[in-house]
């Protein structure tokens, strides 16, 4: 397993160490495979690397057909052009016909900071999250997306899963197993429950110290698969607490705050905060960490929505 | 080249695909004869002289594909697999209904011997480059087969698909253009034209054929020229007649889609018949 803490890094190192036991494993670019980390495919495999070029569209459609012949492609682009640009070709090609396709959404979020708005996602998981049989993950770190790219390798079907540009703190168990679908609790609380996934989970860890320096003890769970979503862990521990806040970097509406209040909808008197990009656009930054702060994706905004749900919720006194 | 036995045989075929067509489009249903029509001849010479497949077994490792980019013309080829014993022709008649098989558009996962999803426009070629570059990956010769409409030639994905496969030498690809200059709202040429659409496909580095998409024989040979052609892909442009055969509904952009009256099916009903006799 790798040891690197770069999302996109340790991507493309497994796919290669895959490749080499899967003959079937085929990569697509659309002239960004230095930055999606295709490039480290091209370089082991240069047959089993297929440069598409600026053609988002034709790159998804012509995965399809490797997929018919048998092979399991891992189409790479910003989840962005993914998303949007592709978005009929996901819908017809990959989801309606249940092709064995792997979507990476890469550079995901604001982890383009530079490039502004047409290059960051707020609505990608949204997107994909709404199309029938398709799967969502969203890795909270190198350790995580290492394992799931293992995961989604041998999963048979459509999945998309949305990758971070940028360093990040490592927080998933080197031990833990990944599994697709399943909720992992990394903190224990019984005051509040944060669904957190990508890097809000180790700003919700932060936050979670935070309070409990308060005498508040914070569950943290990253939901890294936000669909098909474990619906019954995620009541279990919203039940746990009373007490829940989401955290993505994704607009509130349709992400993982959206799928946690619908698997929550029959649970009374839950009450729940969301923290996300609040309905607008990206733009650009000098820093990651200034375009976070500035969307209020941030450990202090995380503590600040556990404040809100627990002023509603009568089960801690303070 | 075919023989005339040969040409009769394919002919007939051709007329039993035009029979189930009407068949299908027993009032009120609502369906694309003109597409569907047009493209008969083509899919009966794909179906049965030059496609290696097997109805017994769909998944054959070996076959060749075929995709029907322009998935509105589903009927047609509803219509082959149904005379090839992919399914029973019983089913053709159930096209469309709730819970069953046939969809409005080419359906792989209910509907058996579809090789691709399509109808959205524009992506069969792009999808058949994948199958083709996956053949040639593995050293295999089966080839594909995509039939896209001249109306469906405005969608950007379609050159993106024609640039891709020049790129990658994929001379185990063919598209046939069924050219029935006719879109759903009227003439191409008056909608917006366009152009010159041999020169296109010349200048993406394709090697381009013109045939008559009506006449077997020519659609045969030039079938088989194109196993000849190397380091390139294929495009045959077939010049059709929308609504062919039927005649209240040839050269009418109004039976892109529409419905047949009770004297309209008749007489399709009687014409294919008397075609599928006369041969």
């Amino acid at each position: 397993m790798t040891r690197a803490i770069n999302p996109r890094e340790a991507y493309g190192q497994t796919l290669v160490t895959l490749a080499e036991k899967d003959k079937r494993i085929v990569a697509l670019d659309a002239d960004l495979s230095k930055s999606t980390k295709g490039d480290l495919m091209e370089a082991r495999f240069p047959e089993r690397h297929i440069e598409m070029s600026i053609a988002e569209q034709n790159m998804v459609s012509v995965a399809v057909g490797l997929a018919l012949g048998g092979k399991i492609p891992f189409v790479h682009s910003f989840a962005v052009f993914l998303s949007g640009r592709a978005y009929d070709q996901i819908r017809v090609g990959v989801a309606l016909a249940k092709a064995n396709v792997k979507l990476i959404g890469s550079s995901s979020g604001f982890s383009d900071y530079g490039d502004g708005a047409t290059h960051q996602s707020v609505e990608d998981v949204a997107i994909m999250r709404s199309l029938p049989n398709m799967t969502v993950i969203v890795p909270a770190d190198a350790t995580e997306t290492a394992k799931a790219t293992e995961a989604i390798a041998s999963y048979r079907g459509p999945v998309y899963l949305k990758l971070n540009r940028n360093d990040l703190p490592l927080v998933f168990p080197e031990e833990k197993e990944f599994i697709i679908g399943k909720v992992y609790q990394l903190r224990q609380g019984r005051h509040v429950t944060v669904f957190a996934n990508g890097v809000m989970v180790s700003r919700a860890l932060e936050a979670a110290e935070v309070l409990a320096r308060r005498g508040i003890e914070v569950s943290v769970a990253d939901v890294s698969t936000v669909k098909p979503l474990d619906t019954q862990a995620v009541v279990s521990l919203a039940l746990q607490t009373g007490a829940v806040v989401t955290a993505e970097e994704h607009n509130i509406i349709g992400g993982l705050g959206s799928a946690v209040s619908e698997a929550l909808r029959a649970e009374a008197g839950i009450r729940i905060e969301f923290v996300g990009v609040n309905d607008m656009f990206g733009q650009s930054a000098l820093s990651y960490q200034d375009l976070l702060s500035h969307y209020h994706l941030t450990a202090e905004a995380v503590v600040q929505a556990c404040d809100k749900v627990l002023a509603y919720s009568s089960r801690v006194v303070r | 080249m075919l023989d005339v036995a040969e040409e009769k045989h394919l002919r007939r075929k051709a007329a039993q695909l035009r029979r189930d067509i009407a068949e299908m489009l027993e009032p009120p249903k609502v369906g694309h004869l003109g597409g569907s029509s047009s493209s008969v001849e083509i899919v009966t010479v794909l179906y049965f002289y030059k496609m290696r497949h097997n109805p017994k077994e769909p998944q054959w490792a070996e076959r060749d594909h075929f995709i029907m980019s322009k998935g509105h013309s589903a009927l047609a080829q509803y219509a082959a697999l149904a005379e090839c014993g992919y399914f029973p022709r019983q089913d053709l008649r159930h096209n469309k209904e709730l819970g069953f098989h046939l969809q409005g558009h080419p359906d792989m996962r209910k509907t058996v011997g579809i090789e691709a999803n399509t109808g959205s426009l524009g992506q069969g070629l792009s999808v058949g480059l994948g199958l083709a570059l996956s053949h040639k990956l593995d050293g295999q010769s089966n080839k594909v087969y995509v039939l896209v409409g001249d109306g469906e030639l405005a969608e950007g994905q379609i050159w993106e698909a024609a640039m891709a496969a020049a790129a990658y030498k994929a001379d185990n690809l063919v598209a046939i253009i069924d050219r029935n200059r006719l879109q759903a709202t009227g003439p191409i040429s008056e909608r917006m034209d366009s152009g010159d659409i041999q020169s296109k496909w010349q200048a993406f580095g394709w090697e381009v054929m013109e045939v008559d998409g009506h006449d077997v024989k020519a659609i045969a040979y030039a079938l088989d020229e194109a196993d000849k052609v190397s380091e390139r892909p294929v495009a045959i442009i077939a010049n059709t007649i929308k609504g062919k055969g039927f005649p209240f509904a040839e050269g009418k952009a109004a039976f892109h889609n529409a419905a047949l009256n009770a004297e309209q099916y008749q007489e399709a009903l009687l014409l294919t018949e008397q075609m599928i006799e006369g041969d």
